[in-house]
C-alpha cells in the first residue's frame, strides 16, 4: 500500500504556514547559492523531477537548455495561471505555503543565471495573490531577494504579476506574450522559450509545484527525491480529488499511486454510489472508467492506457452523471477559451459545441457522433497549441467508452439523467 | 531599463497633437493614477509589460475599463489606444461596461455544474433578476458564469470579487447576495475577514497590497484532507540520508 508523503503540504495545518516564521529560513536557497549554478542544474537533473504543470518535461533538462555566457538577460517565469478544469493544487499551495515557491524561484533563477523572475498568477484568486505578494515582501526584507543575496554577490528581482482571465495564458508562450503586455496568444515554436522567451531572451517557464519542489531536492539531495515514485516518474506530487468522493481534497503522494489507493484514503465514492468516469489530470486528459482504478498514476502508465497524467486533477463522477452533459460543458469551456489564433481550434471548438448541445438535448442522430469525431480529428495535431488538442480528449474518450449513452439520448429524445441526482444535496 | 522611455514617447505624441491628453480624469485623480502607474511600470524590464496591471489599476478607479482609462494606459506606455483596446478586450476580467460593486460568479464548468453549480446559477439568476454579465439596478451585483477557478475540491464554488465562497448551495447563494445588497458584512470562506469591493480587489491585482494577506486560514477543509490521513497513519516523507532528524 502506497503511503502519502506530505512535503509541500506538510505545514498547511499551521496557522502561520504562509509566513517566514512558519516556513523557516531559506536554508536550501542558502545552500544552493554556495554551489556552482551548474551543480544546481545537475542536482535537479539527477532528481528526475519532471514538470508538474501537465506536460512532464524534465525540469533540469529545461534549465540546461538555457545558453550560458551569451551576454543576454535570462528570465525565470513561474506559470501560476492554474486554470485547467479540475486542477486545484497550485492555488492552495500558494495560499498556504508561498515561501516554498519563493525559495524555489531563488534557486532556479540562480541556476539559470537569471536576475529577474516573475510569478504570473491568474487574476481570479485575490487572496492567493495577497499571500504571494506578502511572501515576496518578507523575502526582500530578509535579504533573500534583492542584491547580494546571502552575501553571494547574486542579485534577483522578483515580480508578482496578476493575469486577467484567460485559460490560454497557461500555455507557456501565450503566457509570455501576456506578460509582455499583449493578447495572450501562443507563439510558433521553435524557437522555444529557452532560446527566445520573454523579450526574446532565454527564459525558463516552470509550473508552481515544480519550482516549489526544488528546495526539498536541494536540501535533501537528488537521491532522496528519486527514491520516491517510479523509475521514470520520480518524486512526489499533489493529487487533487474532486467530485463524487466522500472526502475530496489534496493528497500528496509518490507518483505511481493508484486511484483505488487514493479513493481508499478519501473514504471512497460518496455513499450509495459507484464510480462511472474520471479524469486523471484535468479535462484535457482522456477520461478513464472503473477499469482503470489500478493504473499507476505516473506519466508512463497513464500514457500507456491512452490518457495523460496531466496535473493529477482527479475529477470523479458517479453513475448519476450524464457523460454527454459533462463533455458538452467542457467543450463550451474550450470554445470560450480558444484564443482565435488558429482556425482548427477556433472553428472546431465552436462547431463541436453546437453539435454537442443538440446531442445532449436528444435532438441529434447517430451521424452526429461521426461528425464530432471527425471535427475532433481535424483539430488534433492541427492546432497551434495544446488547447486544441486538449479539447478533443473528452470527445474521443467519451465516444469510445460511452457510445451507448450518446445513442440513448436520441433514442429517448432527451437526457436520460436527472441532474438533481448528481448534486451535492441531491444524494441526501 | 526604467519606465522613462514610454513617458517620453507620450510627451512626443502630445507635442504632435494626438488626442492623448483628452483623458477624462480630474487633475488630482490623474496625478494620483500617474504616480501609481509609474511605480507599476518601474517593476518591469520593459514598460509594456505593465499593461495588464495598469488595466487593473483603471478598474480600481472606475470599476470597469473606461474610455478615459484606456487613453491613460496608452499615454503612459506610449501605445496607441487601439493597442490598449485590443488587449483589454482579450481578457475576461476586464469589464467593458460599468459593473456592480460586487462581481458574483458561479462556476459552471463541468465539475461544479454537476455538483450543483447549474442549479445555483439558475436559482440565483432568477432570484436576482439578471443574467450573465448583467448588473442589478441598484448597481450592487453583477452576475457572471465562471469557468474553473481552481477550487474543485470545494465544489460547488462561487467567487465574489475574486474571493472564495466554497461549498455553496442554492440557499447559501441567495443569502449571500441578499446580504451583499443589504450592506451586511460578508466574509469569504478562505480570505480576508471583510469582503473587498470590486475596486479594492482590483487595486491588489494592480500590485498594491492591502495589508490583509494574514487574514483567513492557511488552508481549510479539503485542502487538509490528505495531511489528516497522513498524520492519522503516521505517514511521513522519507528522511534524507544522513539527516539528523
Amino acid at each position: 500500500m502506497t503511503q502519502l508523503t506530505p512535503i509541500l503540504t506538510r505545514n498547511w495545518d499551521q496557522d502561520d504556514s504562509f509566513t517566514l516564521d512558519g516556513y523557516g529560513e531559506y536554508a536550501a536557497a542558502k545552500k544552493a547559492l554556495g554551489m556552482d549554478p551548474d551543480a544546481v542544474i545537475q542536482a535537479v537533473k539527477d532528481s528526475g523531477l519532471r514538470g508538474r504543470g501537465g506536460a512532464g518535461f524534465p525540469t533540469g533538462m529545461k534549465w540546461g537548455f538555457i545558453p550560458q555566457g551569451d551576454g543576454k538577460a535570462h528570465y525565470l517565469v513561474v506559470n501560476a495561471d492554474e486554470s485547467e478544469p479540475g486542477t486545484c493544487k497550485d492555488i492552495p499551495l500558494m495560499m498556504a505555503n508561498p515561501h516554498a515557491l519563493v525559495e524555489g524561484v531563488i534557486i532556479a533563477s540562480y541556476a539559470i543565471r537569471a536576475n529577474h523572475a516573475f510569478i504570473y498568477i491568474r487574476g481570479e484568486v485575490v487572496h492567493v495573490i495577497r499571500r504571494v505578494q506578502a511572501a515576496v515582501r518578507e523575502a526582500y526584507e530578509k535579504g533573500y531577494l534583492g542584491t547580494d543575496i546571502f552575501g553571494s554577490g547574486y542579485d534577483l528581482e522578483l515580480v508578482v504579476h496578476s493575469g486577467a482571465g484567460a485559460y490560454i495564458c497557461g500555455e507557456e508562450t501565450a503566457l509570455l506574450d501576456s506578460l509582455e503586455g499583449y493578447r495572450g496568444q501562443p507563439r510558433l515554436k521553435p524557437p522555444f522559450p529557452a532560446v527566445a522567451g520573454l523579450y526574446a531572451s532565454p527564459t525558463v517557464v516552470n509550473n508552481v509545484e515544480s519550482i516549489a519542489s526544488v528546495p526539498s531536492i536541494i536540501a535533501n539531495g537528488a537521491d532522496w527525491f528519486a527514491g520516491m515514485g517510479t523509475e521514470k516518474s520520480k518524486g512526489f506530487g499533489i493529487f487533487s480529488l474532486s467530485g463524487h468522493v466522500t472526502r475530496p481534497g489534496q493528497y500528496e503522494a509518490p507518483l505511481g499511486i493508484t486511484l483505488r489507493e487514493l479513493l481508499d484514503m478519501a473514504g471512497g465514492i460518496r455513499e450509495g454510489h459507484e464510480l462511472k468516469f474520471w479524469t486523471p489530470g484535468g479535462s484535457s486528459t482522456p477520461i478513464f472508467t472503473a477499469e482503470h482504478l489500478d493504473v499507476p498514476l505516473d506519466f508512463e502508465s497513464v500514457g500507456a492506457k491512452g490518457s495523460m497524467l496531466g496535473t493529477r486533477a482527479l475529477q470523479i463522477f458517479d453513475e448519476t452523471t450524464c457523460v454527454v452533459r459533462a463533455v458538452m460543458r467542457w467543450t463550451e469551456f474550450y470554445a470560450h477559451e480558444s484564443c482565435g489564433k488558429c482556425t482548427p481550434c477556433r472553428e472546431g471548438t465552436y462547431w463541436l459545441k453546437q453539435v454537442l448541445k443538440r446531442l445532449e438535448k436528444g435532438q441529434g442522430t447517430e451521424d452526429d457522433l461521426a461528425t464530432i469525431t471527425d471535427i475532433a480529428d481535424n483539430i488534433l495535431g492541427r492546432s497551434f497549441c495544446a488547447l486544441g488538442d486538449g479539447a478533443t480528449s473528452p470527445i474521443h474518450s467519451s465516444v469510445k467508452h460511452f457510445r451507448d449513452e450518446y445513442l440513448k439520448h436520441f433514442e429517448i429524445g432527451g437526457c436520460p439523467f436527472d441532474p438533481a441526482a448528481s448534486t451535492v444535496w441531491g444524494s441526501k | 531599463m526604467s519606465g522613462k522611455p514610454p513617458v517620453q514617447a507620450a510627451r512626443v505624441a502630445n507635442e504632435e497633437g494626438s488626442a492623448t491628453m483628452s483623458t477624462g480624469y480630474a487633475p488630482e485623480v490623474r496625478e494620483r493614477l500617474e504616480t501609481d502607474a509609474k511605480e507599476i511600470i518601474g517593476r518591469y524590464p520593459r514598460p509594456r509589460s505593465a499593461l495588464l496591471p495598469l488595466l487593473h489599476l483603471v478598474q480600481s478607479e472606475d470599476g470597469y475599463i473606461s474610455d478615459a482609462g484606456q487613453e491613460f494606459c496608452a499615454e503612459m506606455l506610449g501605445l496607441s489606444k487601439a493597442e490598449v483596446v485590443g488587449v483589454a478586450t482579450f481578457y475576461t476580467m476586464y469589464k467593458r461596461k460599468p459593473a456592480g460593486e460586487y462581481n458574483v460568479g458561479v462556476c459552471i464548468n463541468t465539475l461544479c455544474a454537476v455538483m450543483g453549480g447549474d442549479q445555483i446559477w439558475e436559482e440565483l439568476s432568477e432570484h436576482v433578476g439578471v443574467g450573465h454579465d448583467e448588473t442589478t439596478e441598484d448597481g450592487k451585483i453583477t452576475l457572471e458564469r465562471l469557468e474553473c477557478n481552481a477550487a474543485c475540491d470545494f465544489a460547488p464554488v462561487m467567487m465574489v470579487n475574486w474571493e472564495f465562497f466554497d461549498n455553496q448551495t442554492p440557499e447559501s447563494a441567495r443569502q449571500l447576495v441578499d446580504d451583499l445588497r443589504a450592506g451586511k458584512e460578508v466574509a469569504p470562506t478562505r480570505g480576508p475577514r471583510r469582503l473587498c469591493t470590486f475596486k479594492e480587489a482590483s487595486r491588489v491585482l494592480a500590485g498594491f497590497p492591502d495589508g490583509q494577506a494574514a487574514e483567513g486560514p492557511s488552508a481549510a477543509g479539503p485542502s487538509l484532507e490528505g495531511l489528516k490521513v497522513a498524520k492519522a497513519n503516521g505517514w511521513e516523507a522519507p528522511k534524507a540520508e544522513g539527516s539528523s532528524e
